[in-house]
């Protein structure tokens, strides 16, 4: 095969096929820490299965294993396919593949034996965190590298949204991950204090900014005019709104820390970049609606995309009650209670595992040249489902956070506390149980994708179907 | 912050702000050779992408001027260009110390009113042991347990067994100045057998089943070792916080194992001192009701 002038689908096959894999792993802890809160007699009484353990297992899993091969998966074919040529080096998107594969394995054996660094979203120790860097880089060389040998003189929105993404997400991993090693297992951050919380949380707050959001609005600025047949909406908008996003987002980091040791005029900046970045975050939602004006007819029938345009309802809610939560008199509410989780995954099944979805159901097809999904019938089932369970899940956690916010700040007329923290744990079980519910009704979702996926690649492929994509 | 730090923080942030309204003002600006409002650009990817060339939506760009100048107002009026005050002068620290004002403004003449009658009155006084068990809820109850029950290493305050003393005043003192009550490590001193023997003595003397030769091998030693705090008939000594040996409340567990690790290993238990955090007055209603609970 004259590999010089086709696509490498290979690379995007095995990042898709596992994008499924991992959001099944990822969820399925998320579901099992989600059923130990409600009934602690999950824990088993082992170390390894404990919530403490699983939960950065969870975090880690669907952020960097399911959110990052689906990034993996739809960045490589994009660039591809809107730069008219090959991936730059194949060897090097290989390594990226399996390179990634081998740092989630070692996460998944890591976290569960409680080594970590003790830094929320980025808890693996050292030598998994260089083996990410030389991944990240490779990325970035295959990634740019495509980009510079482009057909097409002018560079394709999705693939900005990416750019930032890889660059980005490489400076905040090196610079969040600097630690002096006491051994093979063990490390000490190289920040003192105060400061050591601004990196993480400069490195966290952007880790939803360029991995979660801008990495993700590339897929949308890709499948959405794509699945839907349309132009999008506004060149301009993309534009404004792209680099509004990343400059302010840079800045949104310190709203995790209000009312702490950080210093006050820290804390106001994170707080007033949090809200200017609403309108530049609400750009590509609105980028994103409008590109299916003149189309809405299609959501009836096309359950991708529904799950596409879904997903941009959410980001644009959670981009609202984002900038509310930084408000300083808001976050004196909602800091520390389960709205938080909530608001976070509001955006982690409402947007970004909605959207990944879409362009799964969207890439599979195509990367393994079949007509169509097995069974359309069961996207829409997929659709309902997941969206019933996000519905359970952020509406028992924003009622949950919001009684534990007002039970921790009610005191008595002597001006004792009224609730102790057991009485507020007490009145959430309910909700735990609800949120339980909702989370296992999004997990049964992805088990009907990966049946679906299943047939559609174990079944014959059509006769018609060109063997090779000219490039 | 130093003045280099504190202008430099200023100018990137309003840098920051002031680039994204040029940045609408530019993107705004019609080009010559553009193509027509609400046509396609004439970019093309991948056989079927394309933009058309819409111009901001007039909505959204209200939206971000308002929040641009709720931003400006903001860092005028709070703290955030670097050593700049704000107009308000406001700072955490500043909310925290007159909420606290507050509060002991608002609350103080409550616990004062109190503070005047002794313990025992109070303890059968039910508007008084509401408060004092509130105070407890929020302030003891995380090691005592909610129903003042205690846990493992923390004593249960509701039996008639005190290892400070039950009277108001020891009680009181236990709450304001706090207290270290420390056995010391025997495995060195009198050997493993040695801890073995003492441990079957020391479960004699609450009358439970022991072996009674470890038992009269134990005696031996703890007439020795242990007579000196917890005293001859086992019976402890509040003065030094040594436990009662002979009442079957056993602070680290009852089991064999958990006495020889005590006898072995030595036990230190601390309760911090509150004077300075609740002050005499809320410690005097705390006292009332932790009275009440085995003064019925």
């Amino acid at each position: 095969m004259d590999t010089e002038n086709t696509y490498n689908y290979t690379v995007v096959r095995q990042f898709t096929v596992m994008t499924v894999v991992w959001g099944i792993v990822g969820m399925a802890v998320g579901v099992l820490i989600a059923a130990q809160l409600v009934w602690p007699v999950l824990n088993f009484e082992l170390p390894w299965l404990t919530y403490s353990r699983l939960r950065p297992l969870h975090t880690n899993a669907v952020i960097f294993a399911f959110g990052g091969s689906a990034l993996f998966a739809t960045s490589y074919y994009v660039v591809q396919r809107t730069c008219q040529v090959r991936l730059f080096s194949d060897k090097l998107a290989s390594f990226t593949f399996w390179g990634w594969t081998l740092v989630i394995l070692l996460a998944a054996i890591t976290l569960p034996l409680g080594l970590s660094s003790g830094k929320e979203y980025a808890e693996l120790e050292w030598p998994i965190d260089i083996l990410i860097a030389v991944v990240w880089v490779s990325y970035a060389i295959v990634f740019f590298g495509t980009i510079m040998k482009r057909k097409v003189k002018h560079i394709y929105v999705a693939n900005w949204f990416f750019a930032a993404f890889i660059i980005t997400v490489a400076v905040l991993h090196i610079v969040n991950s600097m630690a002096l090693p006491v051994s093979l297992t063990k490390s000490y951050s190289l920040y003192p204090g105060a400061i050591d919380a601004m990196v993480q949380w400069w490195y966290g707050h952007n880790a939803v900014g360029f991995f979660l959001t801008a990495g993700f609005l590339g897929i949308m600025y890709y499948f959405i005019p794509k699945q839907a047949g349309r132009p999008i909406y506004s060149y301009r908008l993309s534009v404004v709104h792209f680099w509004a996003l990343i400059s302010t987002y840079m800045w949104a980091g310190p709203h995790h820390l209000h009312y702490t040791a950080l210093p006050d005029w820290a804390q106001s900046l994170g707080m007033v970049f949090s809200l200017v970045l609403l309108a530049p975050s609400w750009g590509g939602m609105i980028n994103g609606m409008m590109t299916l004006s003149g189309a809405w007819h299609k959501l009836r029938t096309d359950p991708i995309l529904k799950f596409l345009i879904v997903s941009l309802s959410f980001y644009g809610m959670s981009t609202f009650e984002g900038p509310m939560m930084s408000i300083k008199t808001v976050n004196a509410l909602s800091h520390y209670t389960d709205w938080t989780i909530g608001h976070v995954h509001s955006g982690a099944l409402g947007w970004v595992a909605l959207v990944t979805i879409g362009a799964v159901y969207f890439l599979i097809p195509k990367v393994f040249e079949r007509d169509e999904m097995y069974s359309v019938k069961l996207i829409d089932t997929h659709f309902w489902i997941s969206t019933i369970g996000i519905v359970l899940y952020i509406s028992s956690m924003w009622i949950a956070g919001v009684m534990q916010g007002l039970m921790w700040r009610a005191i008595n007329e002597d001006g004792t506390l009224t609730y102790s923290f057991v009485d507020s744990l007490e009145a959430t079980y309910p909700y735990y149980t609800v949120r339980f519910l909702g989370g296992l009704l999004f997990l049964v979702g992805m088990f009907i994708m990966a049946y679906n996926v299943w047939k559609t690649i174990s079944g014959a492929k059509p006769t018609t179907a060109a063997s090779a994509q000219p490039a | 912050m130093s003045d280099f730090w504190s202008g430099y923080i200023a100018i990137i942030t309003i840098a920051n702000i002031l680039a994204c309204l040029w940045l609408i003002k530019w993107a705004s600006k019609k080009r010559n050779d553009e193509a027509a409002q609400g046509d396609v650009t004439g970019h093309k990817w991948d056989d079927d992408l394309e933009e058309y060339n819409n111009p901001l939506p007039r909505w959204w760009l209200w939206l971000f001027y308002l929040t641009i100048l709720f931003g400006f107002i903001y860092l005028a009026l709070y703290p955030g260009l670097g050593n700049f005050k704000g107009k308000l002068g406001w700072s955490q620290t500043g909310q925290y110390e007159d909420e606290i004002k507050y509060a002991n403004k608002t609350y103080d003449p409550i616990f004062a009113q109190y503070a005047k009658q002794d313990i025992a009155t109070l303890a059968k006084d039910s508007n008084a042991t509401k408060i004092g068990q509130r105070l407890f809820l929020n302030h003891c109850a995380t090691c005592h347990a909610s129903d003042a029950g205690g846990a493992r290493g923390f004593p249960n305050l509701t039996d008639n067994d005190w290892i400070w003393g039950g009277d108001a005043n020891n009680i009181k003192t236990t709450i304001l100045d706090g207290r270290v009550g420390a056995m010391p490590p025997w495995e060195a001193v009198i050997g493993e057998q040695g801890v073995k023997d003492v441990t079957q003595y020391v479960i004699s003397l609450s009358g439970r089943q022991h072996d009674a030769a470890m038992a009269k091998a134990g005696k031996a030693q703890y007439d020795v070792m242990c007579v000196a705090c917890h005293g001859a008939n086992g019976k402890g000594n509040t003065a030094i916080g040594a436990p009662n040996l002979t009442d079957n409340v056993w602070l680290y567990g009852a089991s064999t194992g958990s006495i020889v690790q005590s006898i072995a290993k030595g036990r230190t238990g601390v309760m911090p001192a509150n004077r300075d955090f609740l002050g005499e007055d809320k410690a005097h209603l705390l006292t009332a009701y932790i009275y009440s609970l085995s003064n019925k």
